[in-house]
């Protein structure tokens, strides 16, 4: 049984190492392996892979490791494979924030966090916050309530948006209707350099919570009961989620569903522990969006659709089945 | 003096305005076994909530080992404290050795994993309840009795000296609620654990256990012998009905008959 997960473990992980390598490769401008080698020299096929490709694939590895991540973290906390980041709308907080701080223009950073992070790790919080407090607002809320919280936080937000834009001009809106679709159309490794340290530590933070997380799958009382300080954990579960989900909205975009899918499929393979079930969220999520992104950008190519559509398309008819599934089984995590 | 193992003084709660518990005091010795019982609605499960701090607004004093429990940590206190909730609507896809390992909870840390000292406490345990057969099964495919004999379980890995139960045979049939009774004798005679079980079944708490408290709106009316709680000047008072009370065929003790109920 053991061996059987390490295995599994293993095998992710090789898995999760070929996409990496390969999925620069594959693109528009075909890339033969020998070119890439070529350093400092002028080509161009050596220049579109590293300046171009490479930072992608690691910025998108990156996106959904953190998202699958914070999405297992939210389904063990709230003990609903429905409830994500996504789902529960702190994605549409963040993305409002970082709205926010584009159209109001007041450029800050603290200590080297630029200003459109901070904005949308703050309303990401208060997005976590005002659904949390409302499905404690009843002892024993249900999935209905929860998802109802939901559905009216992400419209609050949404709607926020929409209003921004229809106060901003035309390109500034357009701009910012195409983030919103998600996508990793980034140059060089700036942008990931300022991502990979929210995702390391909110990565590392949810990897050291294990433990925990198995107890709250299965109840607060009982968690307590065994000695988890449930209030503290649940707390520093919603600031590295919020951090997470914060900065990958604020870079990419709000990308959905990577959270609901990566742990659940995790799930039905390697078990519902978070000791193995962690890691392999961490490498199939971040695998699964290089995967997608790589579709993104070659399925219509030479043009390409924002990856935000494609986990959209996977994802809805996926939120469904759980849903359909999870009211004929009755069971909250299976 | 030795210190009682839990001492509750002047313990009152209450929730969403209403008054639950009302300056509930009394003490359980070191190895005894009390158990706790009431009309619906009494405060019992409450009394165990506060012990466990999953209720943490009530006011009074709770000492464990004279220690008052505010000023423990939840690892501490879960290190002297095991708790068995209602299995009750529980649906959990962990295997039964996967929710065992988890009462050692409170000996773990981040990083390491299970030392052969958790290990043998979680065969252990395993062995005590007789649930080694099915530790590879999912918790949710298990009947009520097997639930609720993991929860015995993986609460007794938790190694406390100490083991709180809520209502653990309501729901059993007559197989496992003695299955259950078995367990917690031995639990309590060759561990030494001390066991406070809040419970509906009178004649079990008359005569399985030393000691009974009886609540009635969130104040204890009865503390004392279990062998004595079985007369109609009592549990009138406790439940508002007369009981026909007749004598046990092997050792004479009193206990209730159930009714014929006619219409």
């Amino acid at each position: 049984m053991k061996n059987r997960k390490a295995f599994i473990l293993i095998l992710l992980g090789v898995f999760t190492v070929v996409v990496l390598v390969m999925s620069p490769f594959w693109g528009t401008e075909h890339v033969p392996f020998g070119s890439v080698l070529k350093a400092g020299g002028e080509d161009a096929r050596a220049n579109i892979f590293w300046k171009f490709r490479v930072p992608r694939v690691v910025a998108s590895f990156c996106a959904g490791a953190a998202l699958a991540i914070s999405g297992m973290a939210f389904q063990a906390m709230f003990r609903n494979p429905l409830a994500t980041p996504f789902t529960l709308g702190v994605s549409a907080g963040a993305a409002f924030g970082a709205t926010l701080y584009i159209q109001v223009g007041v450029l800050f950073s603290v200590l080297g966090i630029p200003g459109k992070t901070l904005s949308a790790f703050a309303w990401a919080m208060i997005s976590v916050m005002i659904v949390y407090g409302l499905t404690r607002t009843r002892r024993g809320f249900t999935t209905a309530t929860m998802l109802v919280a939901g559905v009216a936080v992400n419209f609050f937000f949404s709607s926020f948006i929409m209003f921004i834009q229809y106060l901003s001009d035309f390109t500034s809106s357009f701009r910012v209707v195409r983030w919103l679709m998600g996508g990793f159309e980034i140059v060089g490794f700036d942008p990931v350099i300022r991502f990979i340290p929210f995702v390391a530590i909110g990565s590392a933070t949810i990897f050291m919570l294990t433990n925990e997380l198995n107890l709250l799958t299965i109840g607060d009382d009982l968690a307590l009961s065994r000695g988890v300080r449930i209030i503290r954990v649940k707390a520093i579960i919603f600031i590295v989620t919020s951090l997470m989900v914060g900065s990958a909205v604020s870079i990419f975009g709000p990308i959905g569903f990577i959270g609901m899918m990566a742990p659940h499929i995790c799930r039905l393979f390697i078990g519902p522990n978070h000791r193995h079930l962690a890691p392999a969220t961490f490498l199939f999520g971040g695998a699964f969006l290089v995967l997608c992104d790589t579709f993104a950008r070659t399925i219509i190519s030479p043009a390409e659709i924002p990856v935000g559509v494609i986990t959209a398309i996977l994802g809805g008819p996926f939120f469904l089945w759980l849903l359909m599934r999870g009211s004929s089984e009755k069971s909250v995590i299976s | 003096m030795k210190e009682p193992a839990v001492e509750i003084k002047d313990l009152s709660i209450s929730i969403g305005g209403a008054r639950i518990l009302e300056a509930v005091s009394f003490s359980v010795d070191e190895r005894e076994y009390l158990s706790i019982i009431g009309p619906n609605g009494a405060g019992k499960t409450t009394i165990l909530k506060c012990l466990m701090r999953i209720y943490p607004n009530w006011t009074g004093t709770v000492k464990v080992a004279g220690i008052p429990i505010d000023a423990m940590s939840q690892k501490e206190l879960a290190g002297r404290i095991s708790y068995v909730p209602q299995s009750e609507g529980r649906s959990v896809p962990f295997t039964v050795g996967e929710m065992v390992v988890m009462g050692r909870y409170p000996h773990l840390s981040p990083f390491t994993s299970i030392k052969p000292v958790d290990r043998e406490a979680v065969e252990q345990a395993l062995e005590m309840t007789g649930t080694s057969g099915i530790a590879e099964r999912r918790f949710n495919t298990l009947s009520g009795g097997e639930k609720q004999m993991v929860l015995i379980a993986s609460a007794l890995a938790q190694g406390a000296g100490i083991m709180l139960l809520d209502e653990p045979t309501t729901f059993l049939d007559p197989k496992h609620e003695e299955d259950i009774q078995r367990v917690l004798a031995t639990v309590n005679r060759t561990l030494g654990i001390t066991i406070l079980n809040v419970t509906h079944d009178i004649n079990s708490a008359a005569l399985n256990g030393d000691r009974v408290v009886i609540l009635k709106n969130g104040r204890v009316i009865y503390d004392g012998d279990s062998e004595s709680i079985i007369t109609n000047e009592l549990l009138e008072g406790v439940y508002d009905r007369r009981f026909m009370i007749h004598r046990h065929p092997r050792t004479g003790q009193p206990v209730i008959a159930p009714d014929i109920i006619e219409p």
